[in-house]
């Protein structure tokens, strides 16, 4: 096939005859389907302008339904009619053209007021005055320069190609240009085109021009003002205040004088646009094929909304012909005109301002013309740039550590569903036979194409026969099956790798199950998140999707340059306690925990000791370290700073150090990262799937939990925390108070008084909520399991068990305490002004012992701002994100390194200014110096 | 300038601007074998093009700090 570019796009205004020339038939009959249950002729479901009905037969074109595109159809309008799309042109060429010649205004060059010079003008003689006028304008007569007398106040002077028209205007002469001002113009709009420029900003000097000339250069009419009456009405005032509408007819009228050579001009096309066509005389009626009606359950049918709406024309059109007919009065007429015009209107769009929207019989809005174009659904948006696509699935995603980070857990029931085409060849006949052979039981296929084009559904009944039929050049839809790529994606699709290529593994059940590793990329959990699956259908995409798209080339994340995939909650948890190391593991309690996990060499056990059985030997164990180790990379050296100490690997072994969330986690990750750049992606991969079967399987064994009982604090540390803690901090709080009160507070530079007094308050009782979670955490001990998720980075953070187990702490509106309420106190349970913690806000309670009255109410307060911004904040970044897409979307990085936009203009001469990949870097440095030092002298060089 | 006016390109914030002559600006569209309306544009009413007196179809070399790269060459053709 030629491939052909689009040179230009051109719109235009279809004429009245354009539209009686398209037209398959006219429309006359407001009535839709007769009493024997077929279209009415001449009705607005016509048989002429398109099937909708299976069996019927096109009258135009004699297609049935689906192969007739449907016909155009139209309506004669009684009374010609404003389109309210163009009102708004209609009104500023209106005021642009003369009203008597329709000829566009143009404004003086200049004008002087003398006798003498239209004494001369008369003789036909330019005389020197008028010559030296014109030389000062700039714009010199040459000698041969002629005039003519067209009436008593017009003379026409013509000079070789100029032409001026010179005329008497309140008593002074006026001198206008005829031809240069209006080839300049032309010239201008032309050169715009040519540069595919806009050609509104000449149009609209041409407009801002004309509308300020009050009389008509060609035939001497003083212009009246036009007022636009939004939306289709306008208005003619006169000198003398008086007003007179401009009924649609009369406006056409106007705008048909415009000559053709003026309406250049306008920058438009008068072979395509002329203006009066912005008045309607004939209305399109769109096929019936565009606005199908549907038949309901009752069997009673239920019309489109346009449908309806022409129906409304149709009424209003014939009963205006009928009264006119009938000679009503002008009164009645002109209602019935407004009407039509309402009807016409609220047609092409139900959103005009002022302008109630036409409404269906239940009270709902209809649906017209503008309103399937708009916004979010409609055609452009929600038909054209985006559509509902076959070969997905989509249901409620459960974990399952089992299954690789690359892979997806799909039900049974899916798989049946979803196919892949095989085209059938020499070398998969037989396997593809055989799933034939299974029909529709899983691993079968759901539909067979002959090499006639003919697809057969595959049944109970015919799978052993078609089984047996199947041949090369036939394909097979067959069921998916494990091994199969497929794209998986969460909403929102906010960064690349909200939509990931995984491996398909059919699993009973009805969710999607995946590794949990693979959540933090697309930001998944489970408490009810559903997500897209999407089965690939051709060799190309699926070699696209195994290259690029694959879990395993995702694991570093290109916006901050370390890996995004990676262990979260149990999973650090578990290795943190597992490495932490006190614990001994005989051989099979290493077996034990490595279950699963590809590794035959357990090394050299770490020593012996006692048997814990209690027979008396001595047994070989290993510690939690060297388990660690063992899914290591043979020869891995790394040395970082934990979250609690300094990790230390050598040759593949954990030296010293615990793992953590900076070790293994999403996010940080520095062993994964490292792996990842060392060994590659399938190795990175190997790694985060051992990590997450070793780490569930010892948590699994030793056991985690943590419950209500675990917030506890001993009698004496609450004592501590309420005398220590929140008593002293009031305490303070109560004596800057007094030392404002007392005037003896001093104020913090660049700080009013009351700022300081409240900011002295903030930071005490920040420091109090601190002070108690620092007693609190002593009380807790590093063994309690919040801290121990805390500490390692698995879930929560110390503020959270501080607030859960000593106290809660100020709550603050805009970062400042609570103030808002009654005026000088926030609640009647206090005195007015009274400045203290406790009527501002602070909880001194903990969640565990439960918040008094007030303090609930003021942790609702505070927890309403939160919930208020999340809000605000994802719809304005959602929009933000939408702008940038749009702004960004063409741009691409050339080999030259040079960011181009589609048409090869130079967006920035280097990439990021230093043609750095952010995901080759670490953590959004080019490169990290202090590692390829240590690289280079050798990793037995310490820190 | 007017007398007691401040310079605008003395400012710390405002990059170094400088025209280039003709053999630069050849080398430069050689070596990315673009055409002059291929560059970034930069308007003639911007204050720093007033100030150096670049005229329509220059090529004004822009020197600026760079957070990534810590130096930055980029080029811009005058325009209307």
């Amino acid at each position: 096939m030629r491939t052909k570019r689009i040179k230009g796009i051109k719109f235009g205004l279809l004429s009245p005859k354009e539209i009686r020339k398209m037209s398959a038939a006219k429309i006359v009959t407001a009535d839709t389907y007769g009493e024997d249950g077929f279209p009415m002729e001449m009705g607005l479901v016509n048989q002429r302008i398109g099937v909708i009905d299976p069996g019927l037969r096109c009258k135009t074109c004699g297609g049935r339904m689906g192969e007739c595109p449907g016909h155009f159809g139209h309506i004669e309008l009684a009374a010609p009619v404003i389109h309210v799309g163009y009102a708004k042109l209609i009104y500023r060429m209106l005021s642009a053209t003369c009203r008597k010649c329709g000829r566009v205004l143009q404004g003086c060059l200049f004008s002087v007021t003398d006798a003498e010079i239209e004494r001369e003008l008369n003789k036909r003689v330019i005389s020197e005055k008028l010559r030296n006028a014109f030389k000062t304008k700039a714009y010199p007569l040459s000698s041969n320069a002629d005039v003519t007398k067209e009436k008593d106040d017009k003379w026409v002077i013509t000079d070789d190609k100029e032409k001026f028209i010179i005329r008497i205007v309140d008593g002074k002469l006026n001198i206008y240009d005829a031809v240069k001002v209006r080839k300049r113009i032309l010239e201008e709009i032309e050169e715009q085109k040519k540069k595919q420029a806009n050609v509104g900003e000449v149009v609209k000097q041409v407009f801002k021009e004309a509308a300020k000339t009050d009389v008509c250069m060609y035939c001497g009419e003083r212009q009246k003002v036009i007022k636009y009456d939004k939306p289709t009405a306008y208005v003619e005032i006169d000198e003398e205040e008086k007003k007179r509408r401009l009924m649609p007819t009369d406006v056409r009228e106007r705008l048909e004088r415009i000559p053709d050579e003026d309406i250049a001009l306008f920058g438009m096309d008068p072979k395509s646009a002329r203006p009066e066509w912005m008045v309607l005389m004939v209305l399109p009626v769109p096929p019936v094929t565009a606005r199908p009606s549907i038949t309901l359950e009752s069997g009673q049918r239920s019309e489109d909304d346009l449908t309806h709406k022409l129906v409304d024309i149709i009424r209003i059109n014939q009963r205006f012909m009928e009264n006119r007919d009938a000679g009503a009065p002008q009164l009645i007429i002109e209602d019935l005109w407004e009407l039509l015009q309402y009807h016409v209107s609220t047609y092409f769009d139900n959103e005009i301002p002022r302008l109630p929207p036409a409404r269906h019989r239940s009270g709902r809005p209809l649906k017209t013309m503008t309103q399937r174009l708009k916004g979010k659904e409609g055609r452009f948006r929600g038909s054209l740039s985006g559509k509902r696509v076959n070969f997905s699935a989509r249901t409620v995603i459960s974990p399952n550590p089992d299954i690789d980070i690359d892979e997806v857990g799909v039900p049974e029931e899916i798989a049946k569903e979803l196919t892949i085409t095989v085209n059938v060849t020499e070398r998969n006949l037989k396997p593809i036979k055989a799933t034939v052979r299974r029909g529709r039981k899983h691993p079968g296929a759901n539909y067979v194409r002959r090499p006639d084009g003919k697809k057969v559904k595959v049944t109970e009944i015919n799978y052993e026969a078609l089984a047996d039929e199947v041949d090369i050049g036939w394909a097979v839809e067959r069921h998916i099956r494990d091994g199969d790529i497929v794209l998986f994606n969460r909403q929102p699709s906010l960064h690349r790798m909200s939509i990931m290529a995984h491996y398909v593994r059919v699993m009973p059940g009805k969710t999607f199950r995946l590794n949990p590793a693979v959540c933090p990329p697309y930001n998944a959990d489970y408490d009810g998140d559903e997500m897209n699956l999407h089965v690939l259908q051709t060799e190309e995409a699926r070699a696209e999707a195994k290259i690029l798209m694959a879990v395993p080339q995702n694991i570093i994340s290109p916006r901050f340059g370390r890996p995004i995939i990676g262990g979260i909650h149990d999973y650090v948890t578990g290795l943190f306690l597992l490495t932490r190391g006190e614990k001994k593991f005989e051989r099979e309690e290493v077996l034990g925990v490595l279950r699963n996990i590809d590794i035959d060499d357990l090394g050299e056990p770490a020593g012996t000791f006692k048997s814990p059985s209690g027979i008396d030997i001595e047994v070989p164990y290993w510690t939690g370290k060297q388990i660690f180790g063992m899914i290591l990379p043979k020869g891995l050296n790394l040395q970082f700073r934990g979250k609690i100490d300094d990790v230390i690997i050598r040759e593949g072994e954990l030296v010293s150090g615990v793992i953590d969330e900076m070790a293994i986690g999403s996010f940080k990750g520095r062993i994964i990262d490292r792996i990842f750049r060392q060994y590659g992606e399938e190795e990175a991969k190997r790694f985060i799937k051992d990590v997450s079967r070793l780490a569930i399987n010892y948590i699994l064994q030793a056991g985690f939990s943590f419950g209500i009982s675990d917030e506890d604090i001993p009698r004496e540390g609450k004592e501590q925390i309420r005398e220590e803690a929140v008593h002293e901090a009031e305490k303070k709080v109560d004596e800057l108070i007094r030392a404002y009160e007392a005037e003896e507070l001093e104020a913090l530079p660049g700080r009013a008084l009351e700022e300081t007094l409240e900011l002295l308050i903030m930071q005490e009782l920040g420091r109090a909520r601190d002070d108690a979670g620092d007693i609190a955490e002593k009380y807790l001990g590093i063994e309690n399991a919040g801290v121990l998720m805390a500490k390692s980075g698995a879930r929560g953070s110390i503020l959270n068990l501080t607030q859960m187990a000593a106290c809660v702490g100020q709550q603050s509106v805009r970062g400042e305490r609570i103030k808002r309420g009654y005026q000088g106190r926030t609640l009647p349970h206090f005195k007015p002004d009274d400045r203290s913690a406790n009527a501002h806000g602070f909880v001194r309670s903990s969640f565990k012992d439960g918040l008094s009255p007030t303090e609930y109410f003021f942790h609702a307060v505070g927890g309403r701002e939160a919930l208020v911004d999340t809000a605000v904040r994802t719809s304005q970044s959602g929009y933000f994100q939408r702008r940038l897409i749009n702004a960004l979307q063409d741009l691409e990085v050339k080999n030259d390194g040079t960011v181009r936009e589609t048409r090869d203009t130079i967006v920035q001469l280097k990439y990021g200014e230093d043609s750095a990949d952010p995901s080759k870097g670490d953590y959004g440095k080019v490169i990290d110096i202090d590692e390829v030092i240590r690289e280079a002298v050798g990793a037995e060089v310490g820190t | 300038m007017k007398k007691g006016k401040i310079s605008i390109l003395k400012h710390e914030l405002v990059s170094k601007h400088e025209i280039i002559g003709e053999g630069e600006v050849k080398g430069l569209l050689n070596k990315y074998k673009i055409k002059k309306e291929q560059l970034p544009k930069i308007k003639s009413s911007d204050p720093v093009i007033k100030e150096i007196k670049a005229e329509v179809g220059d090529i004004v070399k822009i020197t600026r700090r760079s957070r990534t790269a810590g130096k930055f060459l980029s080029y811009r053709l005058v325009i209307e």
